[in-house]
């Protein structure tokens, strides 16, 4: 009784602040200076079209590297937690023999004709990050989704975990390198002027975004569909 | 006014996580709850950076790069968001296998049978 009444104390002054959060909010009729300032040296420093992502991959690409750190870490404390020895599993299928079969022809051909569409899909949000809405992480997930589809058409599909490690690692060293190439070549650690800006809007622009976008979606890719197969009993 | 309802959207969804959070003893339930209120926070972040009659930061043909800085909704809560998104999917991921853990040591997923750190 008491517990059920604390609780109800603590959503209704939860809510009140928020309710005088909503009351005092207003929106605003101009963008901030420093959005302004984003909006205006994207296209013109950096010629990305997309200002969210010369934010992401450029101006603030220390933080995203840094969070694809924390992916990293997550794939690896979610393999500590649930690697090593697990209790034996083996009761419930005695009693259900029917618990291993194979999925169904309508899932697995519906699986086989999803994923190469999933993985194009993938790419296409991975490398049109600079031009429209999209980037690494986004495209990354898009590829997981498609692994997760293949690891429940197939329960015993076994993804290669070495091959998806090595690849996660060069990815990464390879984001780092072209880090560095920024300092060297050009204003900053991971500045995208390494290479060439290109016409603005075009495909190949941008200078070194695309590129990086692609390393940041192989990475984020492997990283989730490591951490997704990790949870397989 | 658009942004104001998102805004009430988000804080509302938060406020239904937080009760998912406080009232449930499943685990699962728990996280459930939890995402519940990331979903509502990141919705917020989005809301609290528009921009009246504003566009995505997108410059094409239907933005030039001269009208962009007046049309175009502030672009750092969206790259926020993006940011916040994929901690919100590690933070669920562990504790999910975490919850698995849990459930293999006591065979049940209520929280009422870890007692250990209770005070």
């Amino acid at each position: 009784m008491i517990r059920r009444l604390s609780i109800v104390i603590a959503l209704v002054s939860f809510g009140l602040v928020f309710a005088s959060l909503v009351a005092g909010y207003a929106e605003r009729q101009s963008p901030r200076p420093l959005a302004e300032g984003y909006i205006r040296l994207v296209p013109q420093e950096l010629g990305a079209a997309n200002v969210v992502t010369g934010i992401l991959l450029t101006y603030r690409a220390f933080d995203t590297l840094g969070e694809v750190a924390v992916l990293f870490m997550v794939a690896a404390s979610v393999g500590l937690v649930l690697g090593g020895e697990r209790p034996p599993r083996g009761v419930r299928s005695e009693v259900r023999p029917d618990a291993a079969r194979p999925s169904s022809e309508i899932v697995q051909t519906g699986t086989q004709i999803l994923v190469p569409l999933i993985s194009i899909f993938a790419a296409y949000i991975i490398m049109n990050g600079h031009l429209t809405a999209g980037g690494g992480f986004q495209g990354g997930a898009v590829i997981a989704s498609g692994v997760l589809l293949v690891l429940l058409a197939y329960p015993q599909y076994q993804p290669d975990l070495e091959f998806l490690g090595i690849t996660e690692s060069v990815a990464g060293a390879l984001f780092v390198l072209a880090g560095i190439a920024g300092l060297i070549v050009a204003d900053g650690f991971l500045d995208n002027r390494i290479l060439p800006l290109g016409q603005f809007g075009a495909f190949f622009s941008a200078g070194a975004i695309p590129v990086l976008s692609a390393l940041l979606g192989i990475k984020v890719g492997c990283e989730l569909s490591v951490i997704l197969e990790r949870f397989r009993p | 006014m658009i942004s104001r309802i998102v805004l009430t959207t988000g804080l509302l969804l938060v406020l239904i996580g937080l009760w998912g959070m406080l009232t449930h003893r499943n685990i699962l339930r728990i996280i459930i709850g939890f995402s519940l209120m990331g979903t509502g926070t990141h919705i917020v972040i989005v809301a609290i950076g528009y921009v009246a009659n504003g566009t995505a930061p997108i410059i094409d043909r239907a933005l030039s790069v001269s009208e962009a800085t007046s049309r175009a909704v502030d672009p750092v809560p969206s790259a926020l968001a993006v940011t916040a998104i994929v901690i919100g999917m590690a933070v669920t991921a562990v504790m999910l296998a975490y919850a698995i853990r849990l459930y293999e040591c006591r065979k049940t997923l209520s929280i009422d049978a870890f007692t250990e750190s209770k005070w």
